[in-house]
């Protein structure tokens, strides 16, 4: 068992999964020599070669639709869009090439992609470099959508990911990268995808988070606890598919339950765990299914003042789970 | 290093062929596809007028050049990445009138999407055609990835990717052709050019009147060819084919072709075209040029021409009988594949 901040543990699972592999390949910006903007792909060149290790021209279109041919004869492409926020070019190719390969050819092609890319706010990166992107792709069938925020998580689900046959974006928050810390095992193993963890027990509220938050509705039960509030804390992981159970048992048997989700609040993925739990366990709520997340504006202004603003935080997830306790 | 191949083909055929490699009973078979795709193609607008299946997309007049530029692949190895316009191209690389049908009529076996797509949108895992899709231009990615991957492994293939001109306006076809160009990848890419976007003629789209012009700026030739012209589709195709099979990197072809029908069947081309236009652009039809060729040039006389006419009259009747006859998809089977998952 060896300690990897949550970059470690990417880079390390990237490279063991090439050595294992050798139909995979990495391809985008600056992911070649210089390693990538945040150092995920370090190393990779100087063992596999330009090859396999390919530095795209500035074209997020193309870093998924070559990824998708080659897919389709017989490579493993993972590709890094070098921040979510500039993803959008590459939307069409995402939406309706690679997420639909399989449906519309009745299974004769799949399209084994993955995606990687750096999403998330409350590192001073302003309206382009720290959006939360993936309410845009959970909507959509045919993708699977995994945002981990443990270090172990990281290395198991990316794994996961690269050996599924199936398209995945895996949205890594940034703020993460070196600030979380945690052990990650020698030997070779695997996080299933579509598996919750719940990485706190209690028994009054449920909350339910992922990435950052995962980390933040943690530090929060730890403050309500000193209220006499018992939590528990479900890590989703994986958000689509959704591990609709451990959610599901959870609230049923809490009664309560807070959504927490960096994205702006309307028409947020939270949304939809927010609708599954209304109709799936109203019978056992006690409380209103409520949801903590990052207002209405266009992106995450720049200045510290705005950007605090923005931000969750554990106080303000603290306040919603004494709000949502006091029901 | 945009070259134009002008027509050279007005002499006899035959012996034209013969210096290329090509013999009379190749010219024989591209002639049948050629012949097949059209009698296909008629018979899915009949179809439509009568009411029997919802929706056409035609490749009447780009039939020439499809067939001749994709007849140099080696079936079942390379790769075709189609547009809905392919008809000809996914015959000539392996597909069959029946298979054509199977996606007209949307049926459980149609292997292009079991159903599920527009009728038009073809591809067969088989025969190593690429699943298409309706927004344009994406495709050219994908035979880039192909190539990419063919590089990578080694394999040795090549990849034809086709689209229309008014395609070649979206940012995906300059990304593709940038990284094919700057790889040297083994992609060929055809501007099928027909001189409308639906409803925007060529000189509303771009300040340019050869699209193969744009070749230039990714480092690769790019060669106008007339589409009516088989036999110098086909000798263009082969250059650009054994380029990329020699590791020498991509080519850009245009092909001069004409849109002999409507957008779709749901289009109405008179409302945008002059019924003179329409009339001249008959000219340009590579059906009656091929077997004008051909008969002048001996290879075809008119009784193999007619011999032919019937076998294909017999082909699509068949065709089109046995795809009606075909079960619809089940209800049951609509949720299935939008994951991998294991079915008998």
């Amino acid at each position: 068992m060896a300690t990897r901040t949550f970059i470690e543990a990417i880079r390390e699972g990237l490279r063991e999964e090439m050595r294992r592999d050798a139909s995979t390949i990495v391809l985008g910006e600056d992911v070649g020599v210089k390693g990538g903007v945040f150092l995920a792909t370090d190393g990779l060149f100087a063992e596999f070669g330009e090859e396999r290790v390919i530095d795209t021209p500035l074209t997020e279109s193309l870093i998924v639709g070559a990824s998708i041919g080659a897919a389709v004869n017989g490579l493993r492409p993972i590709a890094e869009i070098q921040f979510a926020d500039f993803i959008l070019p590459a939307f069409n190719q995402i939406v309706s090439e690679a997420a639909r390969m399989r449906y519309r050819s009745n299974n004769a092609f799949g399209c084994p992609i993955t995606i990687r890319a750096p999403f998330g706010g409350g590192v001073h990166g302003a309206l382009y470099h720290s959006q939360s992107m993936e309410a845009f792709f959970t909507h959509v069938p045919g993708l699977k959508v995994v945002v981990p925020s443990t270090p172990y998580d990281a290395k198991g689900l990316l794994r996961s990911a690269i050996r599924d046959e199936d398209p995945v974006l895996f949205f890594e928050h940034k703020k993460m990268y070196r600030s979380v810390r945690g052990d990650v095992p020698d030997g070779e193993y695997t996080v299933p995808l579509g598996q919750a963890a719940v990485t706190r027990a209690g028994s009054q509220v449920t909350v339910i988070a992922y990435g950052l938050m995962a980390h933040y509705a943690l530090a929060a039960a730890d403050r309500v606890d000193e209220d006499g509030i018992s939590v528990e804390v479900i890590d989703i992981r994986t958000l689509r598919p959704l591990d609709r159970r451990t959610i599901l048992d959870s609230v049923r048997k809490t009664g309560k339950c807070l959504v927490v989700y960096e994205d702006n609040k309307f028409g947020g993925y939270g949304a939809e765990i927010a609708a599954i739990v209304a109709e799936e366990a109203f019978d056992y709520l006690d409380g209103p299914v409520m949801r903590a997340a990052g207002p209405d504006v266009p992106g995450v202004p720049y200045n510290h003042v705005l950007e605090d603003w923005f931000m969750l935080d554990p106080e303000r997830i603290a306040e919603a789970i004494r709000t949502l306790a006091a029901y | 290093m945009t070259t134009t191949t002008t027509s050279e083909t007005g002499g006899p055929a035959g012996s034209l062929a013969r210096s290329l490699g090509l013999t009379d009973e190749d010219l024989v078979a591209m002639y049948r596809r050629l012949a097949l795709a059209r009698a296909i193609d008629e018979r899915m607008w009949v179809l439509n007028r009568a009411g029997r299946v919802p929706f056409v997309i035609s490749g009447q007049g780009h039939e020439g050049a499809q067939v001749g530029i994709v007849s140099n692949l080696r079936p079942g190895f390379d790769w075709l990445v189609p547009f809905y316009r392919s008809v000809a191209g996914v015959l000539t690389f392996g597909m069959s009138a029946r298979e054509i049908m199977l996606a007209q009529y949307a049926k459980a076996p149609d292997p292009s999407s079991g159903g599920r797509q527009m009728p038009g949108h073809y591809g067969s895992a088989a025969h190593n055609i690429l699943s298409t899709s309706s927004p344009v231009a994406t495709q050219l990615l994908h035979a880039v990835g192909i190539g990419l991957a063919a590089r990578i492994r080694r394999t040795g293939q090549v990849v034809v990717t086709a689209l229309g001109e008014g395609a070649s306006n979206q940012g995906d076809f300059h990304e593709g052709l940038n990284f094919a160009g700057l790889h040297h990848l083994p992609v060929v890419t055809v501007i099928e050019n027909n001189g409308w976007a639906i409803s925007v003629p060529a000189a509303k789209q771009a300040p340019i009147v050869d699209f193969a012009e744009r070749a230039a700026g990714y480092g690769m030739p790019g060669v106008v060819v007339d589409g009516a012209d088989v036999i110098g589709c086909w000798r263009v195709g082969h250059e650009a084919v054994e380029r990329a099979r020699r590791g020498e990197g991509p080519t850009l072809i245009e092909a001069k072709v004409t849109r002999l029908t409507a957008h779709s069947s749901d289009d109405q081309q008179t409302k945008y075209r002059t019924a003179e236009e329409l009339e001249r652009e008959r000219l340009r039809d590579p059906l009656p040029c091929f077997r004008e060729q051909l008969l002048e040039a001996s290879v075809l006389t008119p009784e193999g021409v007619a011999a032919i006419a019937t076998e294909i009259a017999a082909e699509v009747n068949d065709a089109t009988e046995w795809a009606e006859q075909q079960p619809d998809p089940t209800v049951a089977s609509a949720t299935w594949y939008v994951y991998a998952e294991d079915r008998p």
